[in-house]
């Protein structure tokens, strides 16, 4: 792998690569290919018209890996990548993705990763996404995933998307079509400090008959950060939709959840939960009966709220 | 040895100060006593004022002759008071092993998890990795809550009626695991009940009405006088005999 060691702790932190991974893997660092891995199964393509790649599962594929790293050590870099993936009938494979930007400088780092899944009959995707960013110069870190998922009679997708440090801005924009049958999961956590900026947009359709969804956001935001949670469900068959924005607010911290459940189907079955709010007191104080200060409680809690 | 020191709390409601707890004097030395009295005489508050979560408006409080009054909640669990709480605290995100470890001060084996889980009826492959969430019942955080408390193995464990709010079936189990306790324990025990099952177990049962200590002795004593006190009407004595 042609990369650095700032850009291999870049890799650690969003990937918990520590070497070369095993399976297929595509790494792009600074905007160029820094090594790439196909398997009889797993095919990777760039692409021609734009920036990006396609990754092509075959049909009856099990078990295997697909790690789809991006780091930026490059200050004032800023770029677009274009990601497709299409898994096969019946395929059943983990996609670990995320990008992370070390920006020493004072220009503006940007990635913004527009991910596309093509998931075909009965297939099954579990696709992790970190996000992170570090360096000390007054450039900033933006980051603007934008997510289609397409999930065809009968598959399943769950994704955990995580972003706990380092990025000024991001605006996280996912969009669901669920046909019959089809699962769509998504766990996201997110850790706001400093001045940050956090922004997440669900949309999903569920337009399958027995469909469902379940969008679970648990975040934290701390000093003078400013994040909101934005879900749309809907119901456009006989389906299950659930959507929950848990969010514990620190200092000045300040959290919006704006739920909205449209139901289009008699059948259709949707919920919204939102609960924000600061650290229970009888949950620090329950803690500090246990010999913890007040700062390791609060610590204990809000790294078991997002674990 | 705890000993309490001429313990008031006053509280002001509805502009209106309210005397808690009014000059309350007391020495836990024996292995297990237990504190009972009516809903709303302050047994509570005291437990609170020992655990550090109220300060006394005046009083001391003394541990094996050091004055801890004035330390923080933290320090006094240092210095070996563990409280377990009448509701149990939910926690999202932490486990029943995170929170044993944290209470044993570092962190356990499952196999050390699973040894302390059983002292109190729970196995600890249905619980260990399970999050102290509203998914456990009322009786399975209470077990739990207790659990705690062994793990911390301090001088003195306060609990604050731990039958409260649990069915009859954990109840019986519960009974059984302050039995076992009362073997076990290497320091005091300070427990808040109105069940004469674990009054039973008491070396010494403290009697607190309206604030003050109405009654203090062995429970041979003090037993007979406060169970044979009958103040209900005949219509209530004939449907509870």
């Amino acid at each position: 792998m042609d990369i650095d060691k700032i850009q291999m702790t870049l890799l650690e932190q969003v990937a918990d690569l520590h070497t070369v991974p095993e399976g297929a893997y595509n790494i792009r660092a600074n905007g160029q290919m820094a090594g790439r891995n196909t398997t009889a199964n797993i095919d990777i393509i760039t692409k021609e018209d734009k920036s990006g790649i396609d990754i092509k599962v075959k049909p009856g594929t099990k078990k295997e890996s697909i790690h789809i790293p991006v780091v930026l050590s490059q200050s004032g870099l800023k770029e677009t990548v274009y990601n497709d993936f299409y898994i096969g009938e019946g395929a059943d494979v983990t996609i670990i993705a995320g990008c992370g930007i070390h920006n020493s400088g004072d220009k503006e780092s940007a990635h913004s990763g527009i991910h596309r899944f093509f998931v075909e009959k009965n297939a099954r995707v579990r696709y992790v996404e970190k996000h992170y960013g570090q360096g000390d110069g007054n450039g900033e870190r933006v980051m603007n995933p934008t997510t289609e998922i397409n999930l065809s009679e009968g598959a399943y997708l769950e994704m955990e998307t995580v972003q706990i440090k380092g990025i000024d801005s991001t605006k996280r924009v996912t969009k669901g079509k669920v046909s019959d049958n089809a699962t769509l999961i998504i766990h996201e956590k997110i850790m706001t400090h400093g001045k940050q900026y956090a922004e997440t947009d669900f949309t999903v359709d569920m337009d399958g008959e027995d469909s469902s969804v379940n969008l679970i956001s648990r975040s934290v935001a701390k000093g003078n950060s400013t994040q909101v949670f934005r879900s749309r469900i809907n119901g456009n068959n006989r389906c299950v939709g659930h959507s929950e924005c848990d969010a514990i607010i620190m200092e000045d911290g300040h959290v919006s959840a704006i739920p909205e459940l449209t139901a289009n189907d008699i059948d259709a079955n949707l919920i919204h939960e939102a609960a924000i709010g600061k650290i229970a007191g009888d949950q620090l104080i329950k803690l500090m009966t246990l010999g913890l200060t007040e700062k390791e409680a609060e610590e204990q809690i809000v790294s078991g709220f997002l674990k | 040895m705890l000993e309490l020191q001429n313990i008031s709390f006053s509280a002001e409601e509805n502009g209106i100060k309210k005397e808690i707890l009014k000059d309350i004097n007391l020495k836990v030395e024996e292995r297990f006593v237990a504190v009972t009295g009516p809903n709303g005489s302050g047994k509570s508050t005291l437990a609170k004022i020992i655990a550090g979560i109220i300060t006394p408006t005046s009083g001391r409080i003394i541990l094996d002759g050091e004055d801890i009054t004035e330390l923080s909640i933290t320090d006094k669990a240092k210095a070996g008071i563990s409280f377990a709480f009448q509701q149990p605290v939910r926690f999202k995100g932490l486990t029943v092993k995170d929170l044993i470890s944290l209470a044993a001060g570092k962190s356990l084996k499952v196999s050390e998890v699973c040894h302390i889980l059983s002292e109190v009826g729970l196995c600890a492959k249905d619980y260990v990795n399970r999050e102290l969430n509203s998914s456990l019942s009322g009786g399975e955080l209470k077990r739990i809550e207790i659990a705690m408390i062994m793990a911390r193995g301090t001088k003195l464990s306060i609990f604050d009626e731990p039958e409260a709010g649990i069915d009859l079936w954990s109840f019986q189990n519960l009974i059984r695991v302050f039995e076992n306790m009362y073997k076990d324990i290497n320091g005091s025990i300070l427990i808040i009940s109105h069940q004469e099952r674990i009054l039973n177990i008491a070396d010494k049962v403290v009697v607190i009405a309206d604030g003050q200590v109405s009654r203090v002795g062995a429970k041979e004593e003090v037993l007979p006088d406060l169970l044979g006190k009958n103040i209900a009407c005949k219509t209530l004595t004939d449907k509870i005999s």
